[in-house]
């Protein structure tokens, strides 16, 4: 499995700064092919800044994204145009467009990307609405009559709609029921498992993290401290580290994962 | 990672279809099958139907999508018999769609066109309208009984937010205010001088300046301004507000969005609406006198003492009485708007859209009754 573990992604070198307010500084980072990666880190570490400047919405200050090697801030618009549309996205609120039903929303990067016919769309849009876990009503409904959760479902759907190659998900299951929330990692696990997906999760969800995670970033002190399964984390000595895995709630999912 | 071209035969072996496809299987190379499936779908028996997967290079989910389609109505369900050959993902891939998936059918939206649908529309149209016009005044009485026992503790007015309203609401407008008016009373002098000179009383091009700005266009131009301006903006900010759930947050908190939000805007445009009028006024006289110099050579003394002696103060008493009215209607229309926002985007957009069309609406309905009553006053 030599060609799963070359970085599809490396972040080299990052520096993020909102005026004077420094978020990463020096921050590296690689996620390999295939792997699903989780990332943590306390509320203002900036993991979501971090998110969006991998996904090209932010420019670094400093420092540079490569995809395949390739800096992701050098590509001309045609190959940048080409990569994007190998990503799928789920943003924190599900970034749904209001003016159109879920089924539309899904349907908007097929009919923009694609030449399948309406018909086939609207199929294929259901098939990817059904595989997140929603209802048969929900593909006509508009988002502002769904749910937090729904809603995040529906935004995974349309994350998916193109089969992207690389997924990230920014909180995918806060505020879902643990029902859903365990469904929602079982579904990225089974679609990594069957389409080779690499993913990369947000998340605080310490269950997650037990669950389908291969490799856990920590990101503390403007930089990513360790990069390594969950299993070494637990092992860890920063601080950090050891508050969020060894605090009451990081106790009990290791408990639940050791039974 | 270059697409390799996909393609599909079909071939009948001993009473079985089997359905050979080859190349990548994905989202960006199916297009041309989709009616190949379609029909095998439509005439197949789907136990009869056998799929070849040794042929497949990559495939996604959109292709194991429409692979499956043939396969999904068999009434034993998807079994061994159904597949042929080997491939790293796409058995396990096709059964997670047919598993996970519905089927549903696309449901065919109801849009027929006739006499009866149109008549249908036009009258829940009037109802909806009506409606709006109970809930309007309702919002009417609340604010104002809102406005009434936060008067009887004065204290509670908040200043901070009207203050800040008059400035932004008021002050900032007043030179697109005076500008407008100005050249309303400029185009009002023109258009008199011209007209009056064929009956050579070109003189009582004064009269009619002075008449119209200061009984109609001063206080038409701040109100309509006011209404595509400031009550835009309150719709909006109050409007945003509820989609966040601020306002939710406030009356949790104790806070009566009433008191917060609506009668300092209230407050502000009453007061504001008859000072810009005013200045709006004195632009209109100005734009009427300096055409009246350079068209007619009314010298801008003679223009002011004519005015002072044949246009009735109650001109100017009668469009400084509109304003504060037309302050307060344009104000609480753009309140109601912006609490009645929902969840999303879209009715944002709708009730700004309605909060300035009602608003000037009701400005020109207002000034007709006001010119009505006027007129039975005989002032």
């Amino acid at each position: 499995m030599s060609a799963a573990s070359t970085p599809l992604i490396e972040v080299r070198g990052l520096k993020t700064a909102f005026g004077t307010h420094v978020i990463h500084d020096g921050l590296n980072l690689e996620v390999r092919r295939g792997e699903i990666m989780g990332l943590v880190g306390g509320s203002g570490t900036g993991k979501s800044v971090l998110m969006n400047t991998m996904i090209g919405l932010k420019r670094p200050d400093a420092g540079e994204i490569f995809y395949n090697g390739r800096a992701l801030g050098k590509m001309a618009d045609s190959e940048r145009a080409r990569l994007e549309s190998h990503w799928g996205v789920l943003f924190q609120g599900g970034a749904l467009f209001s003016a159109l039903t879920v089924r539309e929303n899904v349907m908007a990067p097929m009919r923009e990307h694609t030449d399948l016919p309406r018909s086939l769309m609207s199929e294929l849009a259901d098939m990817k609405i059904a595989l997140t876990g929603l209802g048969p009503e929900a593909p006509t409904k508009f988002p502002s009559e769904l749910s937090g959760g729904m809603k995040k479902r529906a935004g995974l759907a349309r994350a998916l709609a193109l089969d992207p190659d690389v997924l990230f998900l920014d909180e995918p299951t806060a505020g879902l029921d643990p029902i859903g929330a365990a469904a929602f990692d079982s579904l990225i696990r089974e679609l990594r498992d069957a389409l080779g997906l690499t993913v990369f999760i947000v998340t605080h969800d310490l269950d997650t993290l037990f669950a389908i995670c291969d490799r856990v970033a920590v990101l503390a002190e403007k930089r990513c401290v360790a990069v390594a399964p969950i299993d070494e984390l637990l092992q860890n000595d920063h601080p950090w580290i050891r508050e969020y895995f060894r605090g009451p709630r990081g106790r009990a999912a290791t408990m639940a994962r050791e039974g | 990672m270059s697409d390799v071209a996909a393609g599909l035969t079909i071939e009948e072996e001993g009473g079985r279809v089997v359905l050979v496809p080859t190349g990548d299987w994905i989202v960006d190379t199916i297009a041309r099958f989709a009616s190949d499936i379609a029909r095998i779908d439509h005439d197949i028996d789907p136990g009869r139907v056998m799929i070849d997967l040794s042929g497949i290079d990559r495939i996604d989910t959109a292709g194991a999508y429409l692979l499956a389609r043939p396969i999904h109505r068999a009434r034993d369900g998807v079994t061994e018999q159904h597949f042929r050959g080997d491939h790293a993902t796409a058995r396990r891939l096709i059964q997670l769609v047919l598993e996970k998936a519905i089927n549903s059918e696309p449901e065919i939206e109801d849009r027929r066109f006739g006499f009866i649908q149109a008549a249908a529309r036009v009258g829940a149209g009037l109802e909806s309208a009506w409606k709006e016009m109970i809930a309007t005044f309702a919002f009417f009485g609340h604010a104002i009984t809102s406005f009434a026992s936060t008067s009887a503790r004065p204290w509670r007015f908040r200043m901070t937010p009207i203050f800040a309203v008059m400035e932004v609401a008021g002050v900032n407008a007043l030179p697109i205010i005076a500008v407008l008016s100005f050249f309303i009373g400029a185009v009002v002098a023109f258009m008199g001088a011209n007209l009056l000179e064929t009956f050579g009383a070109s003189i009582f091009t004064v009269e009619l300046v002075g008449i119209a700005v200061l009984r109609e266009f001063g206080v038409l131009i701040t109100a309509i301004m006011l209404a595509g301006r400031s009550d835009s903006a309150f719709t909006a900010a109050i409007g945003s507000m509820k989609m966040q759930q601020e306002i939710d947050a406030m009356r949790v908190l104790g806070i009566d969005p009433y008191e917060a939000l609506v009668i300092p805007r209230i407050v502000a445009c009453v007061i504001m609406a008859p000072l810009l009028t005013f200045a709006a006024m004195i632009a209109g006289i100005v734009g009427g006198l300096l055409v009246c110099w350079s068209a007619l050579d009314i010298s801008p003394q003679f223009f002011v003492t004519r005015i002072h002696d044949s246009v009735p103060i109650q001109n100017f008493w009668v469009g400084m009485s509109k304003a504060p009215v037309f302050g307060a209607i344009i104000a609480i229309i753009g309140c109601k708007q912006g609490l009645d926002v929902g969840g999303d985007v879209e009715s944002l957009g709708r009730h700004v859209t309605a909060s300035v069309v009602q608003s000037i609406f009701m400005v020109i309905i207002v000034d007709a009754l006001f010119a009505m009553m006027y007129l039975e006053l005989g002032i």
